[in-house]
């Protein structure tokens, strides 16, 4: 019998490798970025008066590291959501009906909408410090994050395979130990695909979470969303040119340091179990698995993390729950009648909120203005699609466009509509052109790459037994795309457009309302409308922008996307 | 002799139904497992041995009777009973050894413990060498083995095998249950008692000490066939012969027979086959050597079918009178002969007659499309109607059925966009 043992035993006489350098080097590096990043936080919110971001190109390292911080912080909140809510959701019938549509609606609750009504409390948090602001700022970030992620976790439970649950169950795994051992493995590929749309999705909101101002409130926290804003203000054009190069270099590392290391990590949870699959590598896994210091130092935690699996009580027989057909109907109708009783609460308060600060006339203005918005969302939308349809398709069934556009588009995604605002209001402005046509694009500049993604991973799922049967039939032109190319990337096409179109509700906030300089440009819209009332600090017309809003989205998602949805699952998905 | 390993007494079993009835899947079980015994239970799709093996694990709780194992009522997982898995169930982010080692994880023992009794349960399963592979590296008859090892290292009292060989290849399977019976044989096996669930009658008889053979819907034990030949057994034995005669001669005798006594109805599940299998075996049936009889274990052989292909497929022949099934053999009737000599039309015609005067699921629902005016009906009209007489996957395979069998006799056409029923075939 081989033996086995459990350290890595390469030979003493080279006690450090090259691999251990570069790890060392790498986890130096991450502990001085940390500590550079966090050291301003207990600072009284005075000193950011005394020392206002600058222009200088010197300061956008420190500046990158704090966004990221505040990034990588809310990524961290954004898992703990997960990983509860989630959890709960998918474990508990009761809680799962009303978490469920809850995380429905949080979803399309604008996120700017979440800065403009959270900063004050945040800021009562910690008087006078910097932290309160920083609250508010990765509460936004999160907001931007978390919602996806819990989705696709609670999807994955959901998804677990009922032989699996079966053998933890008949090896008695303890729920913490199956949680940790079946669970999360099982979600992991799924739930690290959707971390990398957050974060490509919130360096959009990063911006406007930095530069923070709700009437009279207006904090700006060091880092490359205040130094976008600054340029802009500025109308310095050559500081929008470096903060967009930051943030190239920004997502590259993320790309190299973070997101590929754990896409490679996370293949080995890959479900299906075909071998022959080329494996995702990552230099940097590489580096900390190869690497004996590494290993040493992670020894202690790894073994913490083994003795929390370890059942310190008698591992007792756990009695099936069997609850009895009568008292599933009591049970039903108590869940039912709490989840009333909290309705109305939620809904009295509300509506006392905005009631006590409204007319019904605005409410009727608010409704008017999110068609107007709707119009836009809905003509760029069927833009968006003409022209990324035809494209995906085209690089999906070409594997290496494909792996060349991938990143391009992934790096396109996480573009804030903020940096182009120069282009577009000169433009606007020099031509005279109307705002209210001409600045809807902003819209859809970082979203429309989700209907990009999509379309390009259905066309390369085209199995290539389809292509060529299609081309032996000679099926050309215009019917090669009606009868093979369009049906099979329509579900994907869906899944690709919802976020799409969700997102360009959210972008509106920003979108419809653009500056250079002292230029100010406004399209008349629900976005416009509550970026308006955030400047103005006018707490109750804010909440019902929102509220409107979010009406909007929830009532599209249910009328339109969902049933479209189902029905392209239904009737194209192939397999 | 000591107290059972495991006693089941009056055992019932029920699932909801759509319509918030219960569906009776397991009715009168008793059951009582002695040490060193191998117990098979046999029977097709939907005689609910596997939930059975799932209540005695404790996977789920019988609607009444108990389950008792070593004078404990079984409530919940206990210790001492581990499953093999039809699919394997291995997790497939753990490594061989951290699958084995998984269960004794989950028992709280010591850190060289679990390594120690692992290490033993990959040594006498086989798989030495493979201890840092992962599952999707493994062949399926090395996947099963992980499946055996992870079970065994526990050192359980009763292994519960649910159908444990038949995702594997013929030869694989074979390799497997071979190993097993020695390691059996020899008293190497930490456990003290086997259930094998299967639908496989000569792995039954390979492999058991006694067989309780399982009759559908619901499932209840017809037939217990002690199994008295010593091991190791050989498939062409004249006695391994014997036994899996009388085994079809049971099952047969008491299934599709049963079916003809109590009158088809609207209402009977109808299985899923398809027209051209039917076609293919009537036609196998009328041509040498069998010339219109054959003993069903033989056929089952040379077709290389299990009892869950073959008897569906007999069933719906003797619903349809192209066969009659008796005594463990299948016999083509004179309609069944004359459908061989036709062309394709003609065929189809004739299994449009057969299909409306002996299947009443596909009468009524011509009836109803030529009593309506426009001849169309919604599919979920008749769904509904047998979901109230059987459970929702029943009713849509039996939905199913009749729907190809219509398509094939052109009796009724079908539109699955608008889910609707129609007289008339697009033209």
């Amino acid at each position: 019998m081989r033996v086995f043992v459990p350290i890595s035993v390469g030979g003493w006489a080279r006690l450090f490798s090259r691999w251990d350098v570069l790890a060392v080097l790498l986890i130096l590096g991450l502990l001085v970025f940390l500590g550079t990043a966090s050291r301003h936080l207990f600072q009284p919110l005075a000193e950011l008066q005394r020392s206002p971001p600058s222009l200088d190109p010197v300061n956008l390292p420190e500046y990158a590291a704090r966004t990221t911080l505040r990034m990588l912080v809310a990524m961290a909140l954004s898992l703990l959501f997960t990983f509860t809510y989630a959890t709960l959701a998918a474990k508990s019938r009761r809680a799962e009906r009303l978490l469920i549509p809850m995380l429905d609606i949080l979803q399309s609750v604008p996120i700017l909408g979440f800065i403009s009504v959270t900063v004050v409390f945040f800021m009562a948090l910690a008087p006078g410090k910097v932290l309160g602001a920083e609250f508010a700022a990765i509460f936004a970030i999160f907001t931007s994050q978390a919602w996806n992620m819990a989705f696709s976790f609670y999807q994955s439970l959901r998804t677990v395979p009922t032989e699996l649950i079966e053998a933890s169950r008949n090896f008695r795994l303890t729920p913490w130990m199956s949680f940790w051992r079946v669970d999360v493995p099982f979600a992991m590929p799924q739930l690290i695909w959707n971390m990398m749309m957050s974060m490509s999705g919130s360096w959009f909101f990063v911006v406007a979470s930095e530069a923070i101002s709700v009437g009279n409130t207006t904090v700006t926290l060091p880092g490359v969303g205040s130094y976008i804003a600054l340029a802009i203000q500025q109308q310095n054009l050559r500081a929008v040119g470096w903060a967009i190069g930051t943030m190239l270099v920004v997502i590259l590392i993320y790309d190299q340091v973070l997101f590929r290391p754990l896409v490679a990590w996370a293949d080995r949870f890959r479900f299906e179990q075909e071998p022959g699959i080329i494996a995702p590598r990552s230099w940097v896994l590489d580096i900390l698995r190869r690497s004996r210091i590494v290993d040493r130092m992670t020894r202690p935690f790894a073994a913490l993390w083994h003795y929390t699996m370890i059942p310190h009580r008698p591992n007792v027989e756990v009695a099936v729950k069997h609850a009895p057909q009568t008292r599933r109907g009591w049970i039903a109708f108590q869940s039912g009648l709490i989840v009333s009783v909290l309705a109305a609460l939620a809904l009295w308060q509300s509506a006392s909120f905005i009631l006590e600060g409204i007319k019904l006339a605005d409410v009727g203005t608010t409704l008017l203005l999110g068609l107007a918005t709707l119009a836009r969302v809905v003509v760029l939308i069927a833009l968006a699609s003409a022209i990324w349809v035809p494209v995906g398709v085209w690089v999906g069934t070409r594997p290496y466009a494909a792996l060349l556009v991938q990143p391009v588009a992934q790096f396109l995604a996480a573009f804030p509509a903020n940096v182009l605002f120069p282009i577009v209001v000169s433009l606007i402005v020099a031509w005279k052109l109307n705002p209210n046509i001409w600045l809807s694009p902003l819209m859809i500049l970082g979203t429309q790459w989700y209907i990009l993604f999509n379309v390009i991973a259905g066309a390369s799922a085209l199995p290539a037994e389809l292509r060529a049967a299609g081309a032996n039939f000679r099926i050309r032109g215009w019917l090669w795309w009606r009868r093979i190319a369009l049906p099979a990337v329509l579900p994907y096409y869906v899944t690709g457009a919802i976020t799409a179109s969700g997102g360009s509700w959210n972008a509106s906030i920003v979108a419809e309302v653009a500056s250079w300089g002292n230029e100010r440009l406004e399209a008349k819209g629900l976005g416009a409308y509550i970026a308006q009332q955030t400047d103005a600090g006018n707490f109750h017309h804010i909440v019902l922008g929102i509220a409107v809003m979010s009406l909007y989205v929830v009532i599209i998602n249910r009328v339109f996307w969902r049933p479209l949805y189902l029905y392209a699952e239904r009737k194209f998905r192939l397999g | 002799m000591s107290t059972a390993l495991l006693d089941i007494h009056g055992l019932r079993h029920t699932f909801p139904k759509a319509d918030g009835g219960d569906l009776l899947v397991l009715d009168g079980i008793e059951l009582e497992v002695a040490q060193g015994q191998i117990v098979g239970l046999l029977g097709r799709t939907g005689s609910g041995k596997s939930t059975l093996l799932r209540l005695i694990a404790g996977l789920a709780q019988p609607s009444d009777g108990t389950v008792t194992y070593l004078g404990q009522p079984v409530n919940g997982p206990a210790p001492g009973i581990a499953m093999v898995f039809q699919g394997f169930a291995l997790f497939p982010w753990l490594t061989v050894l951290e699958n084995v080692q998984l269960g004794l994880e989950a028992l709280g023992l010591p850190e060289p413990e679990i390594r120690k009794r692992a290490l033993a349960a990959i040594d006498l399963t086989g798989l030495d060498g493979y201890e840092s592979a992962y599952p999707r590296e493994l062949s399926g008859g090395m996947r099963q083995r992980v499946g055996f090892a992870r079970a065994l290292v526990v050192h359980p009292n009763i292994l519960l095998m649910d159908e444990p060989f038949s995702a594997l290849d013929v030869l694989t399977a074979e390799t497997l249950r071979t190993d097993f019976l020695e390691l059996w044989g020899d008293g190497k096996l930490p456990i003290k008692g086997v259930i094998l669930v299967t639908h496989n009658i000569e792995e039954a008889v390979l492999m058991c000490d006694r067989i309780l053979l399982f009759s559908n819907n619901p499932g209840r034990i017809i037939r217990e066939i002690a199994v008295d030949l010593r091991q190791p057994r050989n498939r062409l034995d004249p006695q391994f012969r014997d036994l899996v005669e009388k085994i079809y001669v049971a099952m047969t005798a008491r299934t599709p027979a049963a079916q003809t006594e109590r009158q088809i109805t609207i209402n009977t599940a109808l299985p899923r086959v398809s027209a051209n299998l039917f076609s293919g075996l009537i036609e196998t049936l009328a041509a040498a050597p069998y010339s219109g009889r054959a003993d069903l274990p033989v056929l089952a052989d040379e077709l290389h079918m299990e009892i869950d292909d073959l008897f569906p497929v007999a069933e719906a022949m003797q619903m349809f009178h192209f066969a009659e099934v008796e005594g463990g053999d299948i016999k083509l009737t004179d309609t069944g002969k004359q459908f061989v000599e036709l062309g394709t039309d003609d065929r189809k015609k004739l299994f449009q007659r057969q299909m409306l005067t002996y299947i009443p699921l596909a009468a009524h629902i011509r009836r109803v499309l030529q009593e309506r005016a426009n001849h169309v009906a919604p599919r979920s009209r008749f769904l509904d109607e047998l979901e109230d007489h059987m459970s929702t996957d029943d009713a849509e395979h039996t939905l199913r059925a009749v729907t190809a069998w219509g398509r094939f006799g052109e009796a009724f056409a079908y539109d699955d966009d608008s889910g609707m029923f129609s007289l008339e075939n697009p033209t």
